[in-house]
């Protein structure tokens, strides 16, 4: 062992004399990690070193996965991330706090409503700005049709994934597209809404724009329906997904994961529900849970999560009360919140998205801080990888629904 | 049974396929030069200059104070205010540039404008073949007619045109009570002699449309608003009042 195929691969010489394949399979929860160590025990087969990207179109953007093989089986996973880096955080703390909204936007840029709403949420408990009522009922409704959004593309990628090409995104995307047209109505912006303010919304619906919003909602279902005919009961997907990734509710609340990918490990923790944020307390909606906390369980998490954001959209759409939508001593320039500090966070399409703002009285916060979902999901991406195929570790990569935007930032 | 799921997954895509020949609404592609979807009112990708009556330059309704150049989160305004011989400001743009392959068309510019000077364009065909030439747009190239900002956004302008209106018919009544009173106080010519500089530039360098717009919009702002938002006019009147509630102040001021 002492001329390893390991030490020749990594130029380590510590690793050489050890017991070489327990120093690889260093997570103790790595699903299969014995059957790994037992196929390399009877053949002693060479390791190999795949870079997947940073251009690679399972990667979803740039991104990097250094994957040791040992056949088609990873034993070591290294997701290298940066190359998308722009100093998000230190621009937030050179611009005012009003111009980091539209940055915001580009951080996770398939939900750049609810990026707008936890940067306000910030903002706003740093200042104490109160909220008018209807904008707040607004920010739900657009949170949850950016949740629609950010789980149809997902659902219509992880097929993309899993080698299904082309057929699911492109009945996902038809109905992003009608998402985005309504954002577009709104905001002005299909991606880039920049709509969010400190204290309310920059513009109001319209009474047309909340009819095609209630159509959509409503015409919602029968998407979703068809899409699960489409693909729900697959045996194709079935078999790539199911026990495919597995994540322990153990790992996953020890790692700090939040979203959909925690409550398909079965835990049971929505910030809409655990912090009530804006008026989430007043509508009446479930929170889908996941028992085996594999791929199958991440996408079908995410799956019934639209259908709880359709019934929030109904009952939004129902209570939306007239009124202004801006609070009437709200700032638009010369912004600048008393001393504090704050920390606003939402329940993310992705997971809990938060900011945590220092101000020292200035038009500048005096640090910016961006808690991203994605980024923090991703870093267990190694330990659901250990033991599956390389072609697993695409199907793995995509169901945590990862944005390099934000991951990256 | 094995392969069931398989199976009805097809049948969605062969009533698909098969819908596509019979349902027109199913056909959702647009045939893009020849055809081109509407965009909505509220569409926005750069901002422009606005300018009112005839002449471009001369009836600019921005007045070079900087604030969307301080205000611009990737700073890509850029301004130097025009000053007379003797030095003083003039309250016109000497230069007003937008790099538009910096600008991120968040909008900013327009919200801050206390002059309802800078909007957002629609124009989407811009591409260039040089990366230096029209991408770096110029005072020249940026401003365009109030008629045009009425054309796409409609109800946006009416709203701004109200206000406007109002704020100059005020103006002119307080001007004119300032001039009647200096008459009546004493010689005869000139009713404040430090203001022509500053003010007289606007009402002369569009007093054939503003003479003609002002009876019109001024004589209609509340039918001219309601019919934006039928329901909510108070609400929508102090919301979007509030942010530009320096507008009915400063100009006459």
């Amino acid at each position: 062992m002492t001329n390893s195929p390991i030490v020749a691969l990594h130029g380590t010489p510590a690793v050489a004399g050890g017991n070489a394949p327990s120093e690889i399979c260093h997570s103790p929860l790595a699903p299969g990690g014995a059957h790994v160590r037992s196929v390399r025990d009877e053949f002693h087969g060479d390791l190999l070193e795949v870079s997947m990207g940073p251009h690679h179109p399972s990667t979803h953007g740039v991104f990097r996965m250094i994957a040791t093989l040992d056949g088609e089986t990873i034993v070591k996973l290294k997701p290298v991330f940066g190359y998308l880096h722009r100093n998000h955080e230190k621009i937030g703390e050179n611009t005012t706090y009003l111009g980091s909204m539209p940055y915001t936007d580009r951080l996770d840029y398939l939900c750049s409503m609810t990026n707008n709403w936890a940067y306000a949420l910030a903002v706003e408990k740093l200042a104490g700005q109160p909220v008018p009522e209807r904008t707040e009922y607004l920010r739900v409704i657009l949170a949850e049709l950016t949740r629609l959004l950010n789980h149809t593309c997902l659902a219509g990628f992880l097929l993309q994934d899993t080698g299904a090409s082309g057929t699911p995104l492109m009945y996902a995307f038809r109905e992003r597209e009608k998402i985005l047209d309504l954002f577009e109505a709104l905001s002005g912006s299909r991606m880039m809404c920049n709509y969010q303010r400190f204290g309310g919304c920059r513009v109001d619906a319209s009474p047309e724009w909340l009819e095609a919003a209630k159509r959509l909602a409503d015409g919602y279902n029968e998407f979703l329906d068809e899409y699960e005919a489409l693909i729900t009961g697959n045996e194709i997907l079935m078999a790539r997904t199911q026990g495919v990734g597995v994540m322990p509710r153990q790992l996953a609340v020890s790692a700090g994961i939040t979203g959909p990918m925690l409550r398909a490990a079965g835990v049971d923790y929505d910030i809409r529900k655990v912090d009530g944020y804006g008026v989430y307390p007043r509508f009446n909606f479930r929170v889908p849970l996941g028992d085996h906390g594999d791929t199958y369980d991440r996408y079908m998490i995410r799956v019934l999560e639209m259908r709880e954001s359709i019934e929030i959209l109904r009952q939004a759409f129902a209570q939306l009360p007239s009124g202004p939508i801006m609070d009437p001593k709200a700032k638009i320039r010369g912004f600048k919140p008393k001393p504090g500090e704050a920390y606003g966070r939402i329940e993310g399409p992705k997971g809990e998205i938060g900011f945590y703002l220092i101000s020292d009285g200035g038009a500048n916060p005096y640090r910016y801080r961006v808690r991203p979902p994605s980024f923090i999901n991703l870093t267990v991406l190694e330990d659901m990888c250990l033991g599956h195929s390389i072609a697993d570790a695409v199907i793995i990569l995509g169901s945590i629904d990862i944005v390099l935007g934000e991951v990256d930032r | 049974m094995l392969g069931i799921g398989l199976l009805k997954g097809l049948g969605v895509t062969a009533k698909n396929l098969v819908g596509s020949f019979h349902d027109p609404a199913r056909l959702v592609t647009t045939e893009y030069p020849e055809q081109r979807t509407k965009l909505p009112e509220n569409y926005r990708n750069f901002p422009f200059l606005v300018y009112d009556g005839t002449a471009a330059i001369d009836g600019l309704r921005c007045v070079a104070c900087k604030i969307c150049e301080v205000e611009c989160p990737p700073q890509c305004i850029y301004i130097i205010p025009d000053r007379d011989e003797k030095g003083r400001p003039t309250k016109k743009p000497k230069v007003f540039d937008i790099d538009i392959s910096v600008c991120m068309s968040c909008q900013i510019c327009v919200e801050v404008c206390p002059f309802d000077a800078i909007k957002m364009d629609q124009q989407y065909e811009i591409a260039e073949a040089d990366r230096f030439d029209r991408l770096l747009l110029k005072r020249e190239a940026l401003a365009k007619p109030n008629s045009y900002y009425q054309e796409i956004h409609p109800a946006e302008a009416a709203q701004v045109d109200a206000m406007l209106a109002e704020a100059r018919r005020k103006a002119d009544a307080k001007a004119k009570a300032a001039a009647e009173a200096a008459a009546a106080k004493a010689a005869t010519a000139k009713p404040g002699a430090a203001n022509p500089p500053t003010r007289p530039p606007a009402p002369s360098g569009s007093t054939p449309a503003t003479a003609a717009m002002k009876p019109a919009t001024a004589a209609m702002p509340e039918p001219a608003v309601p019919p934006v938002q039928p329901t909510q006019t108070p609400a929508e009147n102090s919301a979007t009042g509030n942010p530009v509630a320096p507008k009915t102040g400063t100009p006459g001021a």
